[in-house]
């Protein structure tokens, strides 16, 4: 049994945040540049930006391998199809079997495994650097948001995305404790794996902080292009998680047009709000010291955990 | 004739040592080794891969053999737990021997006549261990395992340090083994009778049985390294010869969970809950240290042997929870979490023999194991570095190879874990869970420092830039291993539907009724949880594709090579690279307590800067050097006994016959 309709809607939702990934990172800098009293670039900016990269020819270090050229497509790719499980619109649709949440965990960690090997591979200072702290970042960041999901997860009583967000949006309006220390975590998660302040920060090149840039720095044209574009997908797909996981508001279910029709503003919305949020908070702090980044992840670490204590000890 | 499989595995196990003998023949022929021995113990291993994968579904079946001691014949069994080991032995031994063929090379320590005999021989022990139905007969394949396995790791004995390490590997092994002998023992209950017949139909009083359980898990513990039995390990694993820590990696540290398994479900039956906190306890712990000492190890064999500890910790963990739902009766969970932990003893087999291998390639093209000193391997080793890069995203626990699949069951299987009837053990789940999760993080880590510091990056060496690829031999073994972790990850469904008579044997209870085709997992109930690494594989590859074409079809491909860029810095040496203990400091770092580091950093004015640091085990100083030191104290007391002269020990005897006749009488 093949479901046709359940495929054309699965490939618009991917296609759908493939395309609005730069939009939301632009509107995120526009925001940012207006809280800070700057005069903002365009909200087409990042468009303009990859279609100027593209353009470009590449230039490759001589000792670059394969692995290198094949990297940003493979990141692009896993973070497409991350953006695929996330249930943004719809929450029956196919791809919703064949990847539940860990998974969902599991292929950005795939993307982060190869962006951080590819960084490795010129073998330049700054290149080794940021594939180092990047993992620094990850292996502290990832459980912690396994564990915000295993929250939501117990609470539904399933791994799958569309089952967690049908039992949240459905049940009666119940405030649960833990999702509260579950949401803190995943904003500071969210955060640091996203190369935003205050673990890095995506506006500068200063060598002693960065993170994510000095993995890229050896990226140009149409590579560098990808990467870029997954970086703002993976903005994306954190997003729509957390609107998943803690606002699963407003999403069709079961696959009906109309209904998906009408989740596309409610989505527009959600991510406009958390857009703006995002900057407000980006604003608001400063940039941590890189050998305080652990104790900053840690925290979040032991706040999911406790968001799971909680639930077990109070709510089951 | 018919041959029953097990027949036929005795047959092969046999043949195995045949093969072996044959080295004796010209020990020193390296044709002999490469063209002869090792193809057809490779023939061997396929075959008995074959026996044991139609031997899954066959009923048990018995054999008393005409061999033993007068009046003590030995008993051989093949059932399914035992036909899934010999699988994973049949399989791997196939892939490492195809390797081995072209590995062995001249003038490396014990010649390789000499070699192929102690390899038969560990190859054919540990096919006799996973057949024995009786204590002496187990006793006597587990000792020959690891003594053949211990005259392997010594081969290259003219080294001090690989001395040392055999002694403490052999040290290690006989205090588990010891336990295993006792463990037996508690299992008879009196009776004297050592079948393992006899012991599945005892039932022994819950004292009996935990203090069997205990010495079964201390015992076979120190064989799979559970933390603090770990410490052979780390050491042994570096001295093998590299097919050798595969297969030891890969097979031996799998025995020891066979008979974990063995002894908990099968001879003692009726497990008890609270071993399973026990277990699970020791395996976390383990799982954790190997996971966090892995990544500040400069060694890199020394890192994939953390990396094992850390595998067999998530193993042994696995194998509590089992216990713990079995003891509850919750006999559908106990065979979800089985199954997770079988399956990861398969997928750690495949990706670490493969690991193991490509380092036995590196070693050999660069006489170097210092991750230091290597580098930029992927342009002069590409076979190598390809599979590598395979095995890497394995052990790392991503999707969609197989070693996600395992844990992806591993973390179902605690999330189920709530529903236990026990208020005290449901706080238990997030501290597993989370741990868990953080070990899978931190496999991530590592494996990114051991793949980028080997085989990315520039050579940190000029003498690199000329290493040869692996041989032939070698390539085909290492595209088996790659290609067995690939499909043992694409078809889940299909796994655990060859695991179903083993779950069905030891926790009573199948999961693959409920598998969900072919194509997706589902272990307890789609509505739960479902996931298709098939989908997946194909969808990430269809999405790769479509991208690089669109790029193609609406921009260009035009390339310009060039020197690297680096921020602009023009005099970049292969020296301003991460080296490994650069790579691993964060975690080194964040885990600061967990080590015993020693460090020497120069003044600014030092002329000859030298930055020394030596991170270490801190169980070392805290468990095993005061455990020698108060042996060795002992010992000395013993020879206050000891005078040496004749008339003393004539006093000795007389005094004990007279204590001995006031006793009796």
């Amino acid at each position: 049994m093949i479901d046709l309709a359940g495929i054309a809607a699965q490939f618009a939702e991917v296609v759908l945040a493939v395309l609005l990934a730069p939009l939301l990172t632009g509107w995120v800098n526009q925001c940012r540049a207006w809280l800070q009293n700057k005069s903002a670039p365009g909200l087409l900016q990042p468009y303009r930006t990859l279609n100027k990269l593209f353009q470009k020819e590449v230039v490759l270090a001589h000792n670059a391998s394969p692995l290198f050229r094949i990297a940003p497509y493979l990141i692009f790719g896993s973070l497409a199809l991350a953006a695929a499980i996330v249930p943004t619109l719809d929450t029956g649709l196919p791809l919703n079997q064949a990847a539940d949440a860990i998974a969902l965990v599991g292929m950005l960690a795939l993307a982060r495994l190869f962006i951080a090997l590819a960084g490795m591979d010129v073998g330049t200072a700054f290149g080794s650097l940021g594939a180092r702290r990047e993992m620094m970042v990850g292996f502290l960041a990832e459980p912690a948001l396994l564990m915000v999901l295993f929250t939501a997860s117990l609470i539904s009583g399933s791994t799958s995305l569309s089952t967690i967000v049908e039992t949240l949006a459905h049940k009666e309006f119940v405030i649960y404790p833990s999702m509260a220390f579950a949401g803190v975590a995943f904003t500071m998660v969210s955060l640091a794996e996203n190369a935003r302040i205050p673990v890095d920060n995506p506006a500068t090149h200063l060598e002693l902080t960065m993170i994510h840039e000095a993995m890229v720095l050896e990226y140009s044209g149409r590579h560098l292009a990808m990467i870029e574009w997954a970086a703002s997908l993976k903005l994306f797909v954190y997003s729509c998680m957390g609107l998943a996981v803690f606002f699963p508001f407003g999403v069709a279910q079961g696959g009906d047009w109309l209904g998906i029709v009408l989740a596309l503003p409610a989505l527009l919305v959600k991510l406009a709000l958390g857009g703006a949020a995002l900057a407000l908070i980006e604003t608001l702090s400063a940039k941590l010291r890189i050998f305080r980044a652990p104790e900053f992840l840690g925290t979040a670490f032991v706040f999911a955990v406790l968001a799971m204590l909680v639930h077990v000890l109070l709510e089951a | 004739m018919h041959l029953s499989p097990l027949d036929a595995t005795l047959a092969l196990a046999a043949a195995w040592l045949a093969i072996g003998l044959c080295g004796l023949v010209a020990p020193a022929s390296i044709r002999l080794a490469s063209r002869v021995l090792f193809p057809a113990g490779a023939l061997v291993g396929l075959a008995l891969a074959a026996v044991a994968l139609s031997a899954m579904f066959d009923p048990p079946a018995v054999r008393i053999l005409p061999l033993g001691l007068p009046d003590l014949p030995f008993h051989a069994r093949l059932d399914s737990l035992s036909a899934f080991f010999l699988l994973i032995l049949g399989a791997v031994a196939a892939a490492v021997s195809v390797f081995a063929c072209g590995y062995f090379r001249r003038g490396e320590g014990t010649p390789p006549g000499l070699q192929g005999l102690y390899y038969h021989a560990f190859l054919a022990s540990m096919a006799l261990v996973l057949v024995a139905d009786d204590a002496y007969f187990f006793m006597v394949g587990w000792e020959s395992m690891a003594l053949s396995s211990f005259f392997l790791v010594t081969s290259d004995h003219r080294h001090a340090e690989i001395r040392r390490a055999g002694y403490l590997y052999l040290l290690l092994a006989h205090l588990g083994a010891i336990a295993i002998l006792m463990c037996f023992g508690a299992l008879q209950s009196g009776s004297g009778n050592y079948t393992f017949q006899a012991m599945r139909e005892m039932a022994p009083s819950a004292g009996w049985a935990t203090t069997a359980f205990m010495l079964a898990l201390i015992g076979f513990g120190a064989k799979a390294g559970i933390v603090p039995l770990h410490a052979w390990l780390p050491e042994a694993h570096p001295a093998a010869p590299s097919p050798v820590s595969a297969l030891m990696s890969a097979v031996m540290l799998k025995t020891a969970v066979y008979g974990m398994l063995r002894v908990t479900f099968d001879l003692i039956g009726f497990p008890i809950w609270w071993w399973g906190v026990v277990a699970l306890a020791a395996g976390l712990v383990s799982a954790l240290f190997g996971a966090i000492y892995a990544a500040v190890q400069t060694d890199m064999k020394r890192l994939l042997a953390y990396s094992s500890i850390e595998n067999l910790g998530l193993i042994v963990a696995g194998f509590g929870l089992t216990i713990l739902f079995r003891g509850f009766g919750m006999n559908a969970l106990a065979a979800l979490s089985l199954t997770a932990t079988l399956y990861h003893c398969l997928n750690h087999a495949f990706f670490k023999s493969l690991l193991f291998l490509a380092t036995g390639s590196v070693l050999h093209a660069t006489r170097e194991r210092s991750l230091g000193r290597l580098g930029g391997l992927i342009h002069s080793m590409p076979w190598v570095a390809w599979t590598a890069l395979i095995g890497t995203v394995a052990i790392a626990g991503l999707p969609p190879l197989n070693g996600f699949a395992s844990e992806w069951l591993l973390l179902q299987a605690f999330l189920f874990s709530p529903t236990l009837p026990h208020s005290y053990l449901n706080m238990l789940v997030p501290i597993a869970a989370a741990s868990i999760a953080l070990t899978a993080a931190l496999s991530g880590y590592v494996m990114v420092k051991f793949y980028g510091v080997v085989f990315l990056g520039q050579p940190r060496e000029a003498k690199l830039a000329d290493a040869h690829d692996a041989g032939p031999w070698e390539r085909v073994g290492l595209l088996l291993l790659a290609a067995a972790c690939v499909v043992l990850g694409l078809v889940p469904a299909t796994v655990i539907g060859m695991l179903d008579p083993i779950t069905r044997a030891l926790a009573g209870h199948g999961i693959a009724s409920l598998a969900h085709g072919w194509v997706f997992l589902a272990p307890i109930d789609p509505q739960r949880a479902s996931y298709s690494p098939l989908l997946i594989f194909v969808l990430t590859a269809l999405l790769v594709a479509l991208a690089w074409f669109t790029v193609r079809a609406f921009y260009h491909g035009r390339v310009r090579r060039t020197g690297p860029w680096d921020c602009g810095f023009p005099r970049l040496d292969a020296r301003m690279q991460d080296t490994a203990e650069g790579f691993g400091q964060p975690v080194r770092h964040v885990f600061e307590p967990f080590f015993r580091v020693e460090q020497s950093v120069p003044t600014p004015f030092d002329a000859r800067p030298r930055y020394r640091e030596v991170v270490e085990d801190r169980l070392w100083s805290w468990l095993y050097l005061p455990l020698a030191r108060g042996v060795d104290r002992l010992t000395f007391l013993v020879t206050v006994l000891q005078r040496g002269r004749i008339s003393v020990y004539l006093m000795y005897s007389f005094g004990t016959l007279l204590l001995l006749l006031f006793l009796v009488q």
